[in-house]
């Protein structure tokens, strides 16, 4: 009898004899003779909780996490830091063993969470509507993409080179399923090319997508790309750093239809790359194309305020294949994480973590490239990291960082063939001046 | 306990915090310097100010307002909602699962890749699949995966009409709507009185321009197909493949595999059938298996070994690419991976023989009082038709809103769509038969009320923290965030 069913032999025998069956394997009589597995399941022996642990320990004794080794590594997952009570308050297990609130009396929790973290999205994007969160940031721009194409009616979307190439993917992945052309514009000094946007779009196209801060970490200047998306009466779609939102102008402030991008670094952990949760947000006029569940605000029988799942008709339940999404979960954990993140940082402290996280990347930025040893590839301002090149190669550079528990920057010339030896550097608000002055002396011996 | 109706941005006042930071210990001139004004914004945050103990009551309070597994029973058919053993969640949050960068170099991340690699190799062997891919982020993402795989399958033999996938009228509102977004075209199939495939209505579809059938075994009704062979046979020889979703899998762990039903295709819900909790919605995980020709067109990454360790491999050549950001939820995989462990084979098929034993002893017991959908011995789960002397006036959904006053979250309702107010119980193995009397208790009692006392019925519940909630004004009237 295993410790995770209650039922004993006595149980089963009581049971059996109520249904009116000898034993259990009566109950499996519908299963054909020849689609039984005639052996044991090659999984091994049922195992306590110590040996487990100490399973576990052993494999996490292979790993070197963020812990043991200081994390100047971004490109899309961030170390930024996470407040205590963010763990505490996620881990109340009303919370985490709770389904999808579709009995809403009995999940109002959940609900007003969600309500609350739509509220926080919305004005940090400054956009209108939002949902209850998508699986993560590149299959959020995924079917953002996907939102502009069914609100346009057109089948053709533009990405800048500069947008993340794991998002650029996805994005690939999830509009060449629906026969959506993807054309990839090329960058210039590590922002988006204009002129070339300006040829690539047209009156087929049905969204732009920019990042900024982009891959590179820098600031995009968007107000001709805005104006080239319009024209052309298509969607400017922004994938955004929600921390940067501490400091830069808001999306909406931009021009932006709709605004995706990655909310790990809002109280989630690193997770070897999951689970994180993507935002996905839009103007009013597009929230009937929207993905995924949404909560909003109603009242009960008293007239007392409650919250629903609402506009259930654009989901995959109601409306099957003419859904606008088959997306049938949101990452409700995560997204409050988020929420419990953003409401302790608050008004103030998230624009003290951006302002923190822009001054010691420019401290590093100085300090790295003082010697010219390493030189900055682009010169143009930047957020959290930034682009830097050398003689040596950025695999040997990244193996010596390592050697002294360093995790060094990303190594750009898996995507960008153009970009040689260069290393994208991220510097959080975790990183002290020791660790960059550290990192600063390896780097100058190499 | 004091009702509690605030919400957090009720709570803000100017100049509380909850936040420390460390104090710059950089020289560096201030952000406006650093960055040009235009990019900068000039507005103050709108995210609300409150102190640390705010936070927590706030959080504690609301989630008083929930309801989980871990508060009591909750038999959501087709939902899986079993125990979530507290030592997985330990396990997935050591710092050294934990605090993992995606992009760190293999040789610092070895002990990850083995609980992938281990992973796949027992999720395939559940399944009697070749290769599992963890990549999808849910049931759903799963499906469109595999989707993606049948339809590369035919590309890539130049069988270029084969557009069309079939979906039985008794399925999940996904496997059509995966279907549509992997851009096929969907073509429903009646099932028989039982809930199963009809095989004359199948047969009437199945010609070449079928890309492949999607089908849950044991069915939504909570039955076993029978015919699986059968229907295999014909997908097969008309050219189509299976695919498998595995939202029912803890009927049949050990006993029988999707892989030896015939099955090309399949995934699993590793919230459901996994013990990895469901989150309030999320995250979930839907690894897909294939059968052994179909690996080359699995999505990239994949986890593999070579003599110095382990390994991401994205040299795929017809994969069908990248369908999510990094390698899926690695933070779910690991709770899934130790309870795996914890099972052993021997405890797997335990689970299995108790879900199905539960299920098929509640439904005996609610019979008295209810219309049985299907009244032969059930898998894991099975559908209720509503009370049996209806009083026509008592909906499905009033006995779910009811049922809330007792104590219970109510089972699933309204599906499958093809049983008329259903009432989808699924109980899972973790519960005892004193839980199970105890809901069959109320379950009666709420028959005797709809008998004596249908308003009663009506207007609950009663004793949530809210009243029944009218949804049409939420729709109407499109309140989607909080302003002052």
């Amino acid at each position: 009898m295993h410790r995770y069913i209650p039922n004993t032999d006595a149980d089963k025998k009581l049971m059996l004899d109520t249904i009116g069956v000898k034993s259990t394997n009566d109950l499996f009589i519908d299963i054909p003779e020849e689609i039984r597995l005639k052996r044991s399941l090659e999984l091994g022996k049922s195992i306590s909780e110590l040996e487990l642990s100490r399973h576990m320990k052993e494999l996490i004794s292979k790993n070197n996490g963020t812990d043991e080794l200081t994390c100047f590594l971004g490109a899309g997952a961030y170390d930024h830091y996470i407040p205590s009570i963010v763990k505490h308050l996620a881990m109340r297990s009303e919370f985490y063993t709770a389904y999808t609130p579709y009995q809403a009396e009995i999940s109002q929790g959940t609900l007003q969470v969600i309500f609350e973290y739509q509220t926080m999205i919305c004005n940090l994007t400054g956009m209108d509507v939002t949902n209850a969160s998508m699986y993560d940031g590149p299959t959020a721009c995924g079917e953002g993409a996907v939102m502009a194409c069914e609100a346009t009616r057109r089948k053709s979307v533009v990405v800048s080179k500069t947008v993340d190439p794991e998002v650029r993917k996805v994005v690939k992945t999830y509009l060449q399923l629906r026969d959506i052309a993807v054309i990839e514009v090329d960058m210039a000094e590590g922002v988006t090319d204009v002129e070339k946007l300006k040829n690539a779009v047209s009156k087929d196209t049905a969204g732009v997508i920019v990042q900024s801060p982009n891959f590179f970490g820098i600031i995009e200047d968007v107000t001709e790309v805005e104006k080239i998306t319009h024209d052309n009466k298509a969607n400017f779609i922004m994938y955004v750093d929600p921390i940067s939102l501490g400091i830069l102008k808001k999306p909406s402030e931009l021009g932006a239809d709709i605004v995706v991008g990655e909310g790990q670094s809002l109280g989630n952990q690193l997770n070897f790359g999951g689970p994180y949760l993507g935002f996905l947000a839009a103007n009013s006029k597009l929230v009937r194309k929207m993905p995924g569940r949404i909560v909003g605000q109603s009242q009960d029988l008293d007239g007392k305020r409650a919250f629903v799942l609402t506009l259930q008709a654009r989901e995959q339940h109601i409306r099957r294949y003419k859904a606008t999404s088959n997306i049938c979960s949101n990452q409700g954990l995560n997204a409050l994480m988020a929420a419990i993140y953003l409401i302790t940082m608050g008004k103030k402290g998230l624009r003290e973590v951006a302002t923190l996280t822009t001054k010691k990347a420019h401290y590093a930025f100085n300090e790295i490239t003082k010697s010219g040893k390493f030189k900055p590839v682009f010169n143009k301002p930047f957020f959290k990291e930034f682009v830097i090149t050398s003689d040596i190669k950025a695999n040997e550079v990244n193996k010596e960082l390592l050697k002294d528990s360093i995790l060094g920057g990303y190594e750009l010339e898996h995507n960008y063939e153009e970009l040689e030896n260069g290393l994208l550097m991220c510097v959080t608000e975790k990183r002290t001046r020791q660790e960059i002055d550290g990192l600063v002396r390896i780097m100058e011996v190499l | 306990m004091k009702e509690y109706n605030q919400l957090i941005f009720e709570a803000s006042k100017e100049g509380r915090k909850a936040y420390s930071l460390p104090e710059c210990d950089v020289d560096m001139a201030s952000v406006e310097e650093l960055l040009p004004s235009e990019f900068l914004s000039d507005e103050e945050l709108n995210l609300p100010e409150v102190s640390e103990v705010d936070i927590v009551r706030h959080f504690t309070l609301l989630s008083n307002k929930n309801y989980g597994v871990d508060t009591g029973f909750y038999p959501l058919g087709s939902c899986t909602m079993k125990y979530n053993p507290k030592i997985n969640e330990d396990m997935a949050s050591l710092s050294g699962f934990s605090t993992l960068h995606p992009y760190q170099p293999r040789e610092t991340v070895q002990g990850a890749l083995e609980v992938m690699y281990n992973l796949d190799k027992m999720l395939a062997e559940i399944a009697g699949m070749s290769k599992m891919s963890l990549q999808p982020a849910a049931g759903a993402h799963g499906e469109m995966a595999g989707l993606m795989i049948i339809k590369a399958y035919h590309e890539k033999r130049g069988d270029l009409k084969r557009n069309k996938i079939i979906v039985p009228d008794s399925a999940h509102g996904t496997n059509p709507a995966s279907a549509a977004v992997a851009g096929f075209d969907v073509v429903e199939i009646k099932s028989d009185e039982n809930g199963g495939v009809d095989i004359e209505s199948l047969k009437a579809v199945l010609n070449d321009e079928i890309a492949g059938l999607m089908l849950t075994n044991p069915s939504t009704l909570g039955l076993f197909e029978k015919n699986i062979k059968v229907i295999a046979d014909l997908v097969h020889e008309a050219g189509g493949l299976l695919y498998y979703d595995g939202a029912n899998m803890n009927a049949i762990m050990g006993i029988c595999r999707p892989g030896d039903m015939g099955f090309d295709v399949i995934h699993f819900n590793l919230h459901k059938t996994f013990s990895t909790p469901h989150g309030g919605g999320g995250p979930g995980s839907g690894p897909i298996g294939v059968r052994e020709d179909l690996v080359p067109f699995l999505p990239v990454p994949i986890v593999e070994k070579q003599d110095d360790g382990y390994y991401l491999n994205y040299d795929l050549p017809h994969s069908i690419g990248k369908i999510k950001g990094f390698y899926g939820h690695f933070g779910v995989m690991v709770r899934a991976y130790a309870y795996i462990l914890s099972m052993g084979a021997e405890g797997l098929k335990e689970v299995s023989e108790t879900a199905v034993l539960n299920a098929n002893y509640l439904m005996n017991r609610l019979k008295s009082h209810y219309k049985i959908a299907v009244d032969q011995i059930c898998m894991h789960e099975f559908i209720l038709e509503g009370l049996k002397e209806n009083t026509l006036e008592v909906t499905t959904l009033d006995l779910a809103k009811r049922l809330l006053d007792y104590g219970y979250h109510p089972p699933t309702i309204y599906f499958p769509l093809i049983v008329d107010g259903a009432i989808m119980i699924e109980p899972t193995e973790t519960e005892s038969r004193e839980t199970l009397d105890s809901f069959v208790n109320a379950m009666i009692k709420l028959a005797e009320e709809a008998k004596e006392d249908p308003k009663l019925l009506k207007e609950a519940p009663y004793s949530m923290p809210v009243r029944r909630i009218d949804e049409a004004k939420a729709a109407r009237e499109m309140v989607l965030k909080w302003s002052k």
